[in-house]
């Protein structure tokens, strides 16, 4: 027996599904939410959040998404905890799986966001869960009184360092370059704490340790000497990948695997996009959120168009003039 | 929601509930602060629903650090599966369910 078809299927649960959910919940659209088990994003590996507008004295990210997400169950947001395998946008209505179980929706909103990039050393693996890390808040804990690393040079690596200056004995930002591309008031804080230091100019060769992280060797790109970082962390903030391999092959990508994107719409009609996954620009909560409200309005208006015509021409106009 | 099958796993019980069952347990070391253990909590509400030859536990690492010392644990989301006392499979980090499954030798 086909499945019941969904007015609209919301793929990802970051900022920008979760303000999607709440908008097409709003228009009677029923979404069905799979939000993976990455629920929240990349919020979820913070701590405060400042630039979020409507928390003047900051916000801590999990208890923010917790706050977006209880507001579109409010509105009849279904959220399905199970990430999608597979996914078929040649025909409408498009088809969604969870392993065998198959789902159909007339729209798709894509907010599947974007995962933390590693710097793809076999030693890094290895020690991954051992004292290599990329959620300075999730593990820093266990590293209390230690000396750490981070790796990187924007603005997680900077809130990093500054998170895990509170707990370690010393912190080293190894940075590839000789200048941050993090904010001036992100650097200003990081260089101004006595407890970070930072090593320009070098590139992480090897995790060193036996069964848990004793140090990170580190090669300078100008003088081509190497030295060893006593440490008992690393912490790698090098950027992040947009999650797009479901979408491979059936939407119109970038090089870097960004989908290619016209405001919310993609090269497949009926398929929306918001937030991470299609911002190599901004990446903010903020601007995930907006993005998230504009492919909800944009499915929404879409649906009415598309409906008002097979059904009732005269209705178009009325349609797409109202929210 | 929350399951209700999910026993709190302490310093106090540990020894009692996870090192001497009978049955095989599975114990999610996790935070308040760790926003993945937050991810992951579903799949593990989910699992402490479904199996029924499991007993499913959480322990908060930093209510009771001494377990999680014990074992070495520097990462979490961590959940191990400990059977006869012992700590047989383990995994870190979040991640889809049938990978946490894989890991944990709970597909088979």
């Amino acid at each position: 027996m086909p499945p019941k078809t969904r007015k609209v299927i919301i793929i990802g649960s970051g900022p920008a599904g979760l303000t999607a959910a709440v908008y097409a919940a709003r228009a009677n659209l029923e979404p069905l939410m799979f939000e993976g088990y990455g629920w929240g994003g990349q919020l979820m590996l913070t701590t405060e959040v400042e630039n979020y507008p409507g928390f003047p004295m900051g916000v801590m990210g999990p208890e923010l998404m917790q706050a977006f997400r209880d507001q579109a169950e409010r509105f009849g947001t279904e959220i399905v905890p199970a990430d999608v395998t597979r996914v078929d946008l040649s025909s409408r209505p498009f088809g969604v799986w969870v392993d065998d179980e198959e789902y159909r929706a007339e729209a798709i909103v894509i907010s599947t966001g974007a995962s933390a990039r590693w710097l793809g050393l076999e030693s890094e693996t290895s020690l991954r869960g051992h004292g290599v890390s990329s959620c300075a808040t999730c593990d820093g804990f266990f590293f209390r009184d230690k000396p750490m690393v981070v790796v990187g040079g924007g603005d997680s690596a900077m809130e990093e360092a500054l998170y895990l200056a509170r707990i370690g004995s010393k912190v080293t930002i190894v940075h590839r370059r000789d200048a941050f591309r993090a904010s001036k008031i992100m650097v200003d804080r990081a260089l101004a704490n006595d407890r970070v230091h930072v090593r320009w100019n070098g590139v992480v060769e090897e995790v060193v340790g036996d069964g848990r992280v004793e140090g990170v060797r580190v090669r300078d790109v100008v003088t081509g000497e190497t030295e060893t970082i006593p440490a008992a962390a690393m912490f790698v903030a090098i950027g992040h990948t947009p999650n797009t391999e479901l979408f491979r092959g059936q939407l119109e990508l970038d090089p870097d695997g960004y989908v290619v994107a016209d405001g919310s719409r993609t090269s497949v009609e009926g398929v929306f996009v918001a937030g991470d996954v299609q911002d190599r620009l901004y990446k903010q909560a903020i601007t995930a959120a907006g993005s998230g409200c504009i492919a909800a309005i944009d499915a929404e208006r879409w649906l009415e168009l598309g409906q008002a015509l097979e059904t009732d021409q005269a209705r178009t106009a009325s349609a797409a003039t109202g929210n | 929601m929350a399951s209700t099958k999910v026993v709190e796993i302490t310093t106090d019980n540990f020894q009692g509930t996870v090192l001497d069952s009978e049955h095989p347990v599975l114990v999610d070391f996790w935070a308040e602060w760790c926003g993945p253990c937050h991810m992951i909590a579903p799949i593990i509400d989910a699992i402490a629903d479904e199996r029924e030859d499991l007993i499913v536990g959480k322990l908060d690492v930093d209510a009771h650090p001494a377990i999680a010392q014990r074992y070495g644990i520097t990462g979490i989301p961590f959940v191990g599966l400990f059977r006869d006392g012992n700590l047989v499979k383990k995994s870190v980090g979040a991640m889809p369910r049938p990978a946490l499954e894989r890991a944990l030798g709970l597909d088979e």
